[in-house]
């Protein structure tokens, strides 16, 4: 037993602030007055993002890579026993430094973007609900407190995308991702429940401990592997169930920024890293995630190319970027998908803030057909907004570039191919990036009568905050091709077991940074004349579009096929039990018997006449039958 | 004690036996034909009492005593039964002034 880390126990408080947070705001939802929630809800956050960053010094000074902080014993039947524990290392502190540190900054950045909704008190409770479950969801030391949390943010990002409740379409959204993500949530709780019948217990520790004894290859961690794969593509938005997260862009912007770009959707990437064990003794699952990973990652870019919504673009590039990081894990580079996951946040959020303060500038106009020439009248969201499509881009020294040529180099190392593709996907990222900020940011001003203007401080302070990130993040983990020691992955080492792997050559390295630097290049200067010198504007959606494009820009048809080959026979089967079985056969019998039972009580009833000799008559016949009965028999 | 046991079993128990379903019979027929309450409910005492007489012969005959304490409680539970049906019959007086079972038809649906 490793020696008790003093003032580790701090970390219950880590997740208790945001639920206090919510107990409050929820709770005393009326009596608050407007803004008091946001700040509220902000300063929980905060304070929960200031108990990490104890808890991680308090960990480095300790010397011990991980702790385990028990609140109490939650199940205890027979053989099994689950502890309510938290898990404190290298990888849940990395999540927790995330999830509160970028979740407080969008909080703050509520305060200006809600400030004028009439609900802005709930929606504070609902951000503050989110940001405990998540934080359960990366904290727990066992896979049932990871589900608890798993489940908390799929209903929290459920109430959220439709905080707009009024609009039906948003309803359906919600609704949408609510049954796409318990898809998932199947194969999930499935997966917990072999790793339970397979290891007799779900604590980390214990099943990583235990699966040494297994050979790599072995069909039961396979299975478990796949199954929780399938969870991690429900609420990581992969194919093929990423239609939900697009449309999703329906809750409020911050939503999208905190839920559906920077935590939420990393909680798969998180999960598979946290079971880097398992999966490395899973070939077969890891060459599925390479698949995934890679498809989703070109298809959702495709798709991006032709989105003319401005969130709608920032979605599938998410989506996008979720399968890069997939195929770092399917390449077993679990510390390179964190990473990824690291920048991912930090850009990604700073985009949708971005884009949140547009939208709240243009007076809810998302269509970025109509907007054009902003960086003159809000330079510094154009500036944080340049400095995170840079990053996203993955063009040095922004933080994108590391973890992004990292996973690339990773994927050159596994095979040609995949570097290319995974390259072409990269390429295709930049291009509809700069394509949505050269719409937006540059040429004239395209919808009369607006009057754009820059955003509030309140909103501002956190897009710059950000975008600093955004620029040096990057620098948290230098390769030691530009004589850097890695510092990022290696903290990451201890709690995330990847595979081994040469390093590349430096020069070949080198090259390929180089290629992939004139290539980027290119595509940018290509979209500059096409948006900027011709000022191109996408067509309207009416207009007739070639083939390849009108498929792209209807998202290559995959709602309609869903529709077409799950909704409709379900639709088709529910009506034939309603029309057939429920109205021909099973009401007609249900009734029968109700009648039937009356016409016999109204026969009956006819016996009953008031007279007691007759009672007493056929009291005393029924007991002479009786007594015939028992004689004869 | 054992000269009333002996004083009993001096009479043949098939004696007792058809003794006791006569008056069993006599008290069913009241029962049965009789219309007015108060002979009734005289009827189903008698029954009690040629049930109860049989339960002396045989606890007599089989030398076994429970069974004529089984004829205490009847005797009880036959007083308890007079006396909830003569507040009837009393009852019965007062509203319909007869004792007349067959004008008791309203106990229908």
């Amino acid at each position: 037993m490793v020696e008790q880390i003093p003032n580790i126990n701090l970390a219950w408080l880590v997740p208790a602030f945001p639920l206090l947070g919510f107990l409050v705001t929820g709770l005393a939802n009326k009596r608050l007055k407007h803004n008091q929630a946001g700040i509220i809800a902000s300063a929980m956050v905060l304070l929960s993002f200031l108990v990490s960053l104890v808890l991680f010094f308090v960990l480095r000074a300790s010397g011990q890579n991980e702790a385990t902080v028990t609140l109490f014993n939650w199940i205890s039947i027979g053989g099994m026993n689950i502890p309510f524990a938290f898990l404190i290392d290298h990888l849940s502190l990395t999540m927790m430094l995330i999830i509160t540190g970028v979740g407080a900054l969008i909080h703050i950045y509520s305060i200006g973007y809600m400030h004028d909704d009439g609900r802005v008190n709930s929606f504070f409770a609902q951000m503050n609900l989110f940001t405990f479950s998540m934080l359960l969801l990366v904290m727990g030391a066992n896979y049932l407190v990871l589900f608890i949390g798993w489940e908390g943010v799929g209903l929290c990002s459920y109430l959220l995308i439709g905080f707009w409740f009024k609009n039906p379409a948003y309803n359906y959204a919600a609704r949408k991702a609510f049954v796409m993500n318990r898809i998932g949530d199947l194969g999930f709780i499935l997966g917990i429940i072999v790793l339970f019948f397979t290891f007799k217990t779900v604590t980390f520790s214990e099943i990583f401990s235990q699966a040494a004894g297994f050979q790599a290859g072995a069909p039961v961690i396979t299975l478990i592997t796949l199954l929780l794969l399938v969870g991690a593509v429900g609420k990581s938005a992969q194919i093929p169930l990423f239609t939900w997260l697009p449309d999703a862009m329906a809750g409020p912007t911050p939503v999208s920024a905190l839920i559906h770009a920077a935590t939420m959707v990393t909680a798969g990437i998180y999960m598979i890293a946290r079971s880097s064990i398992l999966y490395n003794l899973a070939p077969f699952t890891l060459n599925i995630i390479i698949v995934i990973g890679l498809a989703t990652a070109i298809i959702a870019a495709l798709i991006g190319l032709k989105q003319n919504d401005i969130k709608k673009v920032l979605a599938y590039s998410t989506v996008s970027q979720l399968g890069y990081m997939f195929l770092a894990l399917g390449l077993g580079a679990y510390s390179a998908g964190v990473f990824h996951v690291t920048t991912h946040a930090f850009f990604k959020a700073l985009l949708f803030l971005g884009a949140g303060s547009v939208i709240h500038a243009m007076g809810g106009e998302q269509d970025i057909r109509k907007m054009g020439g902003l960086r003159k009248k809000m330079p510094l969201t154009y500036f944080t907004f340049l400095a995170a499509t840079l990053a996203i881009s993955g063009i040095p020294p922004f933080s994108g570039f590391f973890s992004k040529d990292l996973i690339l180099s990773k994927a050159f190392e596994h095979s040609i191919i995949l570097y290319i593709l995974a390259l072409g996907g990269a390429l295709i990222t930049c291009f509809y990036m700069f394509r949505l900020l050269y719409l937006v940011f540059f040429g004239e001003q395209r919808l009369a009568g607006a009057h754009p203007h820059e955003s509030p401080k309140v909103m501002t302070i956190p897009l710059i905050i950000l975008s600093v990130l955004s620029v040096f993040g990057g620098f948290l983990n230098i390769p030691s091709l530009f004589n850097g020691d890695s510092k990022f992955i290696t903290f990451l080492q201890t709690a995330v077991v990847s595979k081994a792997s040469e390093e590349l050559s430096h020069s070949t390295e080198i090259g390929l940074i180089l290629g992939s630097l004139l290539l980027l290049g290119l595509v940018i200067f290509f979209a500059y004349r096409t948006f900027v010198s011709k000022s191109i504007i996408p067509a309207k959606d009416e207009e007739p579009m070639p083939f390849f494009s009108k498929l792209i820009s209807n998202k290559f048809y995959i709602d309609e096929m869903y529709t077409a080959v799950f909704e409709k026979p379900f639709g088709f089967l529910s009506d034939f039990f309603y029309n057939k079985v429920e109205n021909t056969v099973l009401d007609p019998a249900v009734d029968e018997i109700g009648v039937t039972t009356a016409r016999v009580g109204a026969l009956l009833r006819k016996l009953q006449q008031g007279n007691m000799s007759f009672y007493l008559f056929a009291m005393v016949a029924g007991i002479l039958l009786f007594i015939i009965f028992i004689l004869i028999v | 004690m054992n000269e009333i046991t002996s004083a009993i079993q001096l009479i043949p128990l098939e004696h007792y036996i058809v003794l006791s379903v006569t008056l069993f019979s006599i008290g069913m027929m009241g029962v049965l034909f009789r219309r007015n309450i108060i002979a009734i409910l005289m009827c189903l005492e008698l029954m009690f009492n040629s049930a109860n007489l049989l339960l002396a012969a045989f606890s007599a005959y089989h030398s076994d005593p429970s069974g004529q304490v089984f004829v205490f409680f009847i005797m009880i539970v036959a007083a308890a039964e007079v006396a909830v049906g003569l507040s009837i019959v009393v009852m019965m007086k007062r509203n319909v002034e007869s004792v007349d079972i067959n004008l008791l038809n309203r106990l229908k649906w």
